[in-house]
């Protein structure tokens, strides 16, 4: 049962990155102008202009070019970038782990902040204090990330500067690491300053993102959490002589979380999604800053390659919540 | 007694009302704003560069909420600001509900390869990041108010068609829509005097949440400077500029994100309000 809906969710995302794949080169394909006349030189001649153009396959029809450059693709080939005149796929790979740090870091915080929401609403149901819980939370859900990002600028850059507000590390600090994942290799090499500086850079942009996440897992884990309150059993476990918090957290919470963990899995890939503007707006060095600028230069290859990233990455994401889904949904993995 | 709930429901009403005001000021002000802006919103003038607002030592009359370090006035900017945001509120806003319902209205009802194009369509959108799309579409397209209310359609029109998608799935599954056509109706003709009207509310719904999300779209387009042209002002833009001289002119960048903050919570929460009213089990 497992391995049948893991072999077709499996098909449907193939499906859906090959379509990924047909609209990503449809919207670089209709861009005005010549794609080789922007890689020229000015003067270039006729003869160039040909040559360079069957370089590429631009001589070939449109599927055609379409297959050759999705064999590219799929063997790792995504293009040189115009500008740095380097392999995408090498750019694009150097940036990743900031950005999936950033990420990973807002997602904690949602998580946390948003289950401290839930469960002291639970705990305090039905006064005044989850009143004015709710409205915050619902304050919090209506404004986006890219709105909160520039409040704790305004706030902890300004107002109250005890927060870098801009790059991802002191110019001094960079590191010479194996990989760019900085902040998981400083733990690893023992270099608490380094991580103190990183995650000092990083926590006010994984807050904006975190904001919006945490207002939804408080909204609905709260709900799933009251809901429980009423079933027999947590009344057993009341009669028992368990105090209301134990009852929350030992008996409620374990029932009450499933149908948060669906939603975070599909709520991380809009988060993923918000880095590009949040890491513009802190300076970040992610992949998404990286995008604007290549948009800003007009380098498509480079843009390209990026929003495959992005969406290979948000396909992942979705498929791996659905085989997690299948594994803790006892109703499925008993089926 | 007064519970939790109570609290959430008697500031409901409050809040729409305040919703509604601030929206109704901002189209007024938007719409005089050739009349009622006290200073020419482009034109620079260094002597006036960086002006503290009205209350600030230094101040100049005339200079409401002060000036930018090209010495435009920021309240007229904003003023003007407002028309790009509203327009681009309205008309991406509209156009996304026909596109998107219409589309969601066939796939839920007629289903079949319908359905099957466009819920395939909906989930690779999906994979997409929206800002990274819009980004994506204004390089490829150019710059301006056209561009950008396309990309909007193009990256939100999945918000629109997935729910009523859903929606009309639900309604055709009814027993005055087994009836309607039982008498004879032809589909076409039971899509939209049936099916229509009772997801009608949704899509109301719907659009205003749509407007607040364009009003965010656009404002940071404008951020990135990939919105309407650079001359114009625009909120994102000054709220990118501002960003830049922080620490000299913090209401450069204060004003205008006040104005984009109410005016997003604004439209979310006259969505939620409307959610609320239109729902049979909480009214």
């Amino acid at each position: 049962m497992i391995l049948r809906r893991l072999l077709s969710r499996v098909a449907t995302t193939l499906v859906t990155l090959f379509g990924v794949a047909v609209i990503v080169f449809a919207v670089i394909r209709i861009v005005p102008g010549d794609p080789v006349a922007m890689m020229l030189p000015p003067g270039a001649t006729e003869a160039d202009i040909a040559r360079l153009q069957a370089f590429y396959g631009l001589d070939k029809s449109i599927p055609e070019q379409f297959f050759i450059w999705l064999g590219g693709v799929v063997q790792g080939d995504f293009g040189t970038s115009i500008t740095t005149r380097q392999p995408v796929l090498g750019l694009v790979l150097s940036r990743l782990p900031a950005t999936l740090e950033l990420s990973v870091m807002a997602l904690v915080i949602a998580v946390a902040l948003g289950g401290l929401v839930a469960l002291t609403g639970t705990r305090l149901r039905y006064t005044r204090t989850e009143g004015a819980l709710d409205v915050a939370n619902g304050m919090a859900l209506s404004v986006p990330d890219f709105l909160w990002g520039l409040v704790l600028i305004l706030l902890f850059g300004v107002l109250w500067p005890v927060f870098t507000i801009s790059g991802r590390v002191s110019p001094q600090l960079v590191p010479e690491f194996a990989t760019s994942f900085f902040l998981f290799e400083s733990v690893v090499r023992l270099r608490f300053d380094l991580w103190l500086d990183l995650v000092q850079h990083m926590l006010m942009p994984a807050l904006a993102l975190a904001i919006p996440l945490a207002a939804i897992i408080g909204q609905l884990l709260k709900q799933s959490l009251k809901e429980t309150m009423h079933l027999d059993y947590v009344t057993l476990a009341r009669t028992k002589g368990y105090s209301e918090n134990q009852v929350i957290l030992r008996e409620a919470l374990r029932n009450a979380v499933l149908p948060t963990l669906t939603l975070i899995g599909v709520q991380f890939t809009f988060l993923i999604g918000g880095t590009v503007i949040i890491e513009r707006l802190f300076s970040y060095e992610g992949l998404g800053n990286m995008a604007i600028d290549a948009v800003i230069n007009r380098d498509l290859p480079l843009i390209q390659g990026i929003v495959l990233l992005f969406a290979l990455l948000f396909t992942l994401v979705n498929l791996a919540v659905d085989l997690l889904y299948a594994v803790l949904n006892p109703r499925l993995r008993h089926a | 007694m007064l519970d939790g709930r109570s609290l959430v429901k008697r500031t409901a009403g409050l809040r729409l009302w305040l919703s509604a005001g601030w929206l109704t000021a901002l189209v007024i002000g938007a719409v005089l704003a050739p009349w009622i802006a006290p200073q020419d919103p482009l034109m620079q003038d260094l002597f006036t560069s960086r002006l503290p607002p009205f209350w600030m030592d230094g101040a100049e009359p005339g200079y409401w909420l002060g000036t930018d370090s090209l010495g435009r006035d920021v309240l007229s900017r904003i003023l003007y600001g407002g028309r790009v945001a509203l327009i681009v509120a309205l008309i991406a806003g509209t156009a996304t509900a026909l596109i998107g319902a219409t589309l969601g209205l066939i796939a839920g009802y007629f289903r079949g390869w319908a359905d099957l194009v466009i819920s395939r369509l909906v989930d690779i959108w999906m994979a997409f990041p929206p800002v990274l799309f819009a980004i994506l579409l204004i390089a490829v397209m150019g710059t301006g108010l056209t561009s950008v209310v396309i990309a909007i359609i193009v990256i939100d029109w999945t918000r629109f068609a997935r729910v009523v998608r859903a929606e009309a799935m639900a309604q055709g599954a009814m027993d005055y829509v087994a009836s309607a056509q039982v008498s004879g109706r032809g589909r076409m003709s039971t899509l939209l005097t049936e099916i229509l009207p009772n997801v009608l509310s949704t899509i109301t719904v719907l659009l205003t949440l749509e407007m607040g999300i364009a009003v965010i779209v656009e404002a940071i387009l404008s951020f990135v400077n990939l919105s309407v042209s650079t001359d114009d002002p625009t909120w994102g833009g000054m709220i990118a500029e501002g960003r830049l001289s922080i620490h000299q002119a913090w209401w450069v960048l204060v004003f205008p994100l006040i104005a984009l903050f109410l005016t997003v919570l604004s439209f979310s929460q006259l969505g939620e309000g409307l959610k609320d009213r239109f729902d049979p089990v909480l009214h």
